[in-house]
């Protein structure tokens, strides 16, 4: 699995203290990387904190603190430590992570946690462009915070869909997915900053829902295709303009089987692909900004990454995996998040 | 953002559904919070129903009712749930079962756990394709998944969109971080222009700290501790308004310093 060093010792300050947990100490220390507070600070001066919104996505939020209570209560009782109890809104709840990123931030536009398994922080761009679109914000800070907890560790598991080594996506001996944790923001606004060479700019975006199986992707890949196409008409972009596809590619058999298929039935097969879960794990409800962030160097470097483990793709595959790293200019990326319930979410990302 | 209501569904204690509701504040009939409701959606197959959660069943209980009355087809609408807590009921079953010297977490318990199971067997229920988001905003669920559903109209993303807001209290132990009077649940089919069975016009706006007035209550006491008492509930004066055909502006509070003006103003004459 892929764990994150030393967040335990993250702290967070004193005001928001309560908020202490796994998940947003890995926030925290997302949230202070790369100058973002800063950008976030400047923004709330140019904007107003009332025009800048929250929106997260994550499918566990602070529930290994839920697991520890429960291995920490009363055995005459039965209740729950009363360190825990009072701070549940802020540790274990659902959308305690948007409500410390909103507070830590100073921020008081409207805000929500997205959940919606692996594609939750996906699906957080695409609520943020209608929240821009209607006027509620200016911008957004968008972002993915999922930690490592038992309850995805044990699930995955049961549902055998965890690899005993690290995670080789399209391989024909893949073996299951390698669980990671992280936290990825972006800062969208409704337009391009005017003195940045570097804009990268969210083209379009596909949703769908399976209609199929909680815990098993269509066999014939319907609600990929669809959120596919969704994501191509809203960006009014063809399949050709497309330079490389970043695979959802968990590992598992079914999902990159189903994957391919679907990117066979929409894509010619010269259109190159690849999945980075090699590369970070599958970051389960941060899976979606983590690829937003990784797709905006992709694009300012020209760089498409190949599918790290990976020795022989599927023969059975009809798509071009990338195994090798390659550097060729690139105009647009489309990115792919499938999760349980047959929740599905395509983004395309460009230079503006 | 203006959305039209075509189906409403609603499940809470003394509620069993719409017409009940309905009853309740237009003729006020008496109410009586003790009689809890079982539901047993007839969308789930029986297989799904028997293993379901508590929250797949009010929720889908609901969000059956109101697609029944606005006479649509469920395939053409996009779906928001929201929630607080979701999954609690599995949550518990869970972490009971990691508190163990062998912990385990059985395959079912772990594919029901996620915040979106409700919609997942809602749209395969259903047989719809269409987008569905889930979210939660603790306290403000309600209003926050009745924004993502207005502005996925208003921005043409959905022609129908059906929100649903619910929410089931937490067994003990974890009960007590969360103490929800009762459950409820509480659904809407919206779209963007009325049609002839219409029942509502909503204009909403999202008022800054400075704009806010006080929050629209219920006038009947034990309502009023259920509205404030389960984030779903918090909707209940948009009913009322509703079952009274009012033209009226409601108040309700938006995350801590925000709120949602809702501009109500009926399709249907009244039929006093």
């Amino acid at each position: 699995m892929g764990r994150v060093e030393g967040l335990e010792g993250v702290s967070l300050k004193s005001s928001l203290s309560h908020f202490t947990c796994r998940n947003n100490q890995l926030a925290l220390l997302g949230l202070q990387q790369d100058g973002f507070e800063d950008r976030i600070s400047k923004a709330r001066r140019q904007y107003g904190a009332h025009r800048i919104g929250v929106l997260i996505g994550t499918s566990t939020a602070g529930i290994l603190e839920t697991e520890h209570a429960y291995q920490q209560k009363n055995p005459v009782t039965g209740r729950l430590p009363s360190t825990f109890v009072p701070v549940g809104r802020f540790t274990q709840d659902a959308f305690s992570v948007a409500h410390f990123i909103r507070q830590y931030l100073q921020l008081t536009g409207p805000a929500a946690v997205i959940s919606t398994a692996c594609s939750s922080s996906a699906k957080v761009f695409a609520t943020a462009s209608r929240y821009i679109e209607a006027g509620l914000c200016e911008a957004v800070v968008v972002g993915g915070v999922d930690s490592l907890c038992l309850t995805t560790l044990y699930g995955f598991s049961a549902l055998q869909l965890t690899a005993p080594g690290p995670c080789r996506p399209c391989d024909a001996n893949r073996d299951g997915l390698t669980i990671g944790e992280a936290a990825a923001f972006v800062f969208l606004e409704k337009s391009p900053v005017p003195d940045n060479q570097h804009s990268t700019a969210l083209l379009g975006y596909g949703e769908s829902s399976d209609a199929y199986h909680m815990s098993h992707p269509h066999p014939t890949g319907q609600g990929a295709i669809l959120a596919m196409k969704g994501s191509l008409k809203s960006s009014s972009l063809s399949t050709s303009d497309i330079d490389y596809i970043h695979m959802h590619g968990t590992a598992t058999v079914a999902n990159d089987q189903t994957e391919d298929l679907a990117i066979a039935a929409m894509f010619q097969a010269h259109t190159p692909c690849s999945s980075t879960k090699g590369w970070t794990g599958h970051t389960l409800g941060a899976a979606g900004a983590v690829a937003v962030v990784l797709g905006d160097l992709c694009l300012q470097q020209g760089f498409l990454p190949g599918c790290l483990n990976t020795s022989t793709v599927d023969p059975t595959f009809s798509s071009q995996v990338l195994l090798q790293n390659r550097e060729q200019p690139i105009r647009h990326i489309m990115s792919n998040f499938f999760g349980f319930g047959g929740n599905n979410c395509t983004l395309i990302l460009g230079r503006r | 953002m203006k959305i039209v209501v075509h189906g409403i569904g609603v499940l809470g204690p003394g509620i069993e559904n719409w017409e009940a509701c309905r009853r309740l504040f237009k003729d006020q009939c008496p109410y009586d919070g003790s009689v809890m409701p079982d539901p047993m959606p007839s969308t789930l197959p029986a297989n799904e129903l028997r293993r379901s959660s508590d929250v797949v069943r009010w929720s889908l209980q609901a969000a059956q009712e109101a697609v029944q009355y606005s006479q649509l087809d469920p395939k053409i609408m996009g779906t928001v749930f929201a929630a607080s807590g979701g999954e609690v009921g599995i949550l518990h079953k869970i972490c009971q079962s990691l508190d163990s010297s062998m912990p385990i977490v059985s395959p079912t318990l772990f594919h029901q756990s996620v915040h979106n199971a409700a919609a997942g067997y809602w749209s395969i229920a259903s047989g719809s394709q269409r987008p569905s988001t889930s979210l939660a905003c603790y306290d403000s669920s309600f209003e926050g998944g009745l924004l993502e559903a207005a502005t996925l109209l208003s921005t043409d993303q959905e022609e129908f969109v059906l929100f649903v807001a619910y929410d089931v209290p937490a067994p003990f132990p974890l009960y007590e971080t969360r103490p929800l009077i009762a459950p409820f649940a509480i659904a809407f089919v919206l779209g963007k222009h009325a049609l002839p069975m219409s029942m509502s016009m909503l204009n909403i706006t999202v008022l800054s700290e400075h704009d806010a007035k006080s929050p629209t209550a219920m006038l009947h006491a034990e309502l009023d501790s259920l509205r404030l008492g389960n984030p779903a509930a918090r909707g209940l004066p948009v009913l009322h308004a509703i079952a009274k055909n009012l033209t009226t502006s409601i108040f309700l509070d938006y995350l801590d310093n925000l709120q949602l003006q809702i501009d109500h103003q009926p399709c249907q004459p009244s039929q006093d």
